[in-house]
């Protein structure tokens, strides 16, 4: 067991945070204009929008993973790290613009709108007004789909391969161990998934729960 | 000053309706907007706002706000807004919700002061009282020096004494800075002390417009004062008849004769007014 510890290859553990990491980074700065646009539009088109958002929270990831390795075929991504960060932004994308559109949607209309009336561009009020308004849901959004890419198994498994320090991540390298009975370090391996990502959510209701005392949110 | 000539299909809560509105404002006039929920008001201050399309014009001190397919956005109209729900941004303070919108700080000083906020301009709209975030967003309307001030039903969600504290200020307010403005409001007593002008909206067209006395005062001629009320019940005693009244939270006897407690009809809307001598009670049309 000792001896096991000593020798703990935490590189998985080290690349999946790296993905998620990115992956929410990214996410972040795409998913904010189109979940504003989301929460704003009233055109027609929004449910269509709304329905490709959601779309991989209810395919496969083997569907999913299928897909962009077709198409990575012709960009040369298969089995990269780059490859992995840019199917883990498909794979986690209603995760991030689910919860912004959703506080985006609750916010007070005529707090928008006086924000306007004050001479405030849509960019301005975004920034000023409607997300230092949603902190709740900001939260909720950066830290669900850091957990969820951090979660990530079918897709990273269809992309990535298993390459050390390329694309083995923590799900996969414990699958790998199981694979192989090497059932000492999956269960530390699991055992760490579970206490971080406990920690996490945690972390997230806690927080949530004091800013609605607070009364931040309308 | 102001001159609006617009149309617009509203889908209200009675079915389909026409706002339709020709109207024009002097500089500096108070115009008070009445007339019952649903008859358009909240939707023509919006459209004055920019908030919500129409068709037609509307100038403002000779600048075309709209016309024909020119729209001017929200953001270039010199307007001040005050909302029911006060929409003040949560996460500034009571100063930074005025500095926000103009980087003035001797005016929101000015207005601060005059509205007694001074002393709570560095706390969050959230630990404030519902008459000191209606200020706030008093004070903040006046921010941008507005050409025109618009406010929809600002004070009922009030309680009547700050209600009349916060008349007095949008007076001082209204007289310092000569804002023309409208703000539509149910109550009679704050259109009579606010108002210049009131206009009463009916299915989206102005069916009355004059000084609050003409609209408002019911009494007419040589009557002393004159009430509407709801006729609940005639009882006979003895050779007189006696008419119940409903005014209001009050119910009032009145002394009525045969010929009228034949010709009343129960449950129906009564004006019930009396000169020097002599009660009157009508049935209304």
């Amino acid at each position: 067991m000792i001896e096991t510890l000593k020798n703990l290859d935490l590189t998985p553990f080290v690349l999946s945070f790296k993905l998620a990491g990115l992956t929410t980074l990214i996410l972040f700065v795409i998913s904010l204009p189109l979940a504003w646009y989301l929460s704003q539009t009233k055109s027609k088109a929004k449910p269509l929008l709304e329905a490709i958002t959601a779309l991989p929270i209810v395919l496969p990831p083997s569907v999913l993973g299928f897909y962009i390795l077709m198409v990575f075929v012709y960009v040369d991504l298969n089995f990269s790290f780059t490859g992995l960060v840019i199917a883990s932004c498909f794979y986690s994308l209603p995760f991030m613009v689910q919860p912004l559109q959703g506080g985006f949607e609750g916010l007070n209309k005529n707090m928008l709108e006086a924000s306007y009336i004050s001479g405030k561009s849509q960019l301005n009020t975004l920034f000023n007004v409607a997300l230092p308004n949603i902190k709740p849901a900001l939260l909720t959004a950066l830290i669900i789909t850091f957990a969820h890419t951090v979660g990530e198994f079918g897709v990273v498994l269809m992309i990535g391969g298993s390459i050390p320090n390329e694309t083995k991540v923590a799900s996969i390298a414990i699958y790998e161990m199981v694979e192989i009975m090497d059932y000492t370090t999956a269960h530390i391996y699991s055992g760490l998934m579970v206490l971080i990502s406990f920690i996490v959510l945690l972390s997230v209701y806690i927080f949530n729960h004091t800013q609605k005392k607070i009364g931040g949110v309308h | 000053m102001l001159q609006i000539n617009i149309d617009k299909k509203l889908h209200g809560s009675h079915g389909e309706m026409k706002l339709d509105i020709n109207l024009k404002i002097r500089k500096g006039e108070f115009v008070a907007l009445s007339g019952k929920s649903g008859s358009g008001k909240t939707t023509l201050l919006r459209i004055l706002a920019g908030l919500e399309s129409s068709n037609g014009t509307i100038m403002v001190a000779n600048e075309t706000w709209q016309k024909e397919n020119f729209f001017l956005a929200v953001q270039k109209r010199e307007i001040g807004f005050v909302f029911q729900d006060y929409a003040l941004f949560p996460n500034m303070t009571v100063e930074e919700n005025l500095l926000f919108v103009e980087k003035d700080r001797e005016l929101s000083n000015y207005l601060l002061e005059t509205t007694e906020l001074s002393a709570l301009k560095k706390r969050l709209p959230s630990s404030l009282s519902g008459g000191q975030k209606q200020r706030v967003s008093l004070c903040r309307a006046f921010m941008k020096r507005p050409k025109l001030l618009l406010m929809d039903e600002p004070l009922s969600a009030l309680d009547p004494s700050m209600r009349s504290k916060l008349q007095q200020e949008i007076l001082t307010l209204h007289k310092e800075f000569e804002t023309t403005t409208i703000m539509v409001s149910h109550d009679p007593a704050e259109i009579y002390r606010l108002a210049s002008r009131v206009l009463v909206l009916e299915q989206g067209k102005i069916v009355n417009d004059g000084t609050a006395k003409e609209v408002l005062l019911k009494t007419s001629g040589s009557q002393k004062f004159s009430f509407d009320g709801e006729l609940l019940e005639i009882v006979k005693i003895d050779v007189i008849y006696v008419a119940i009244v409903a005014i209001g939270q009050q119910l009032v006897e009145v002394v009525i004769s045969k010929y009228e407690a034949e010709n009343l009809l129960i449950g129906s809307v009564v004006t019930l007014s009396t000169k020097a001598f002599s009660p009157i009670i009508k049935q209304n049309k």
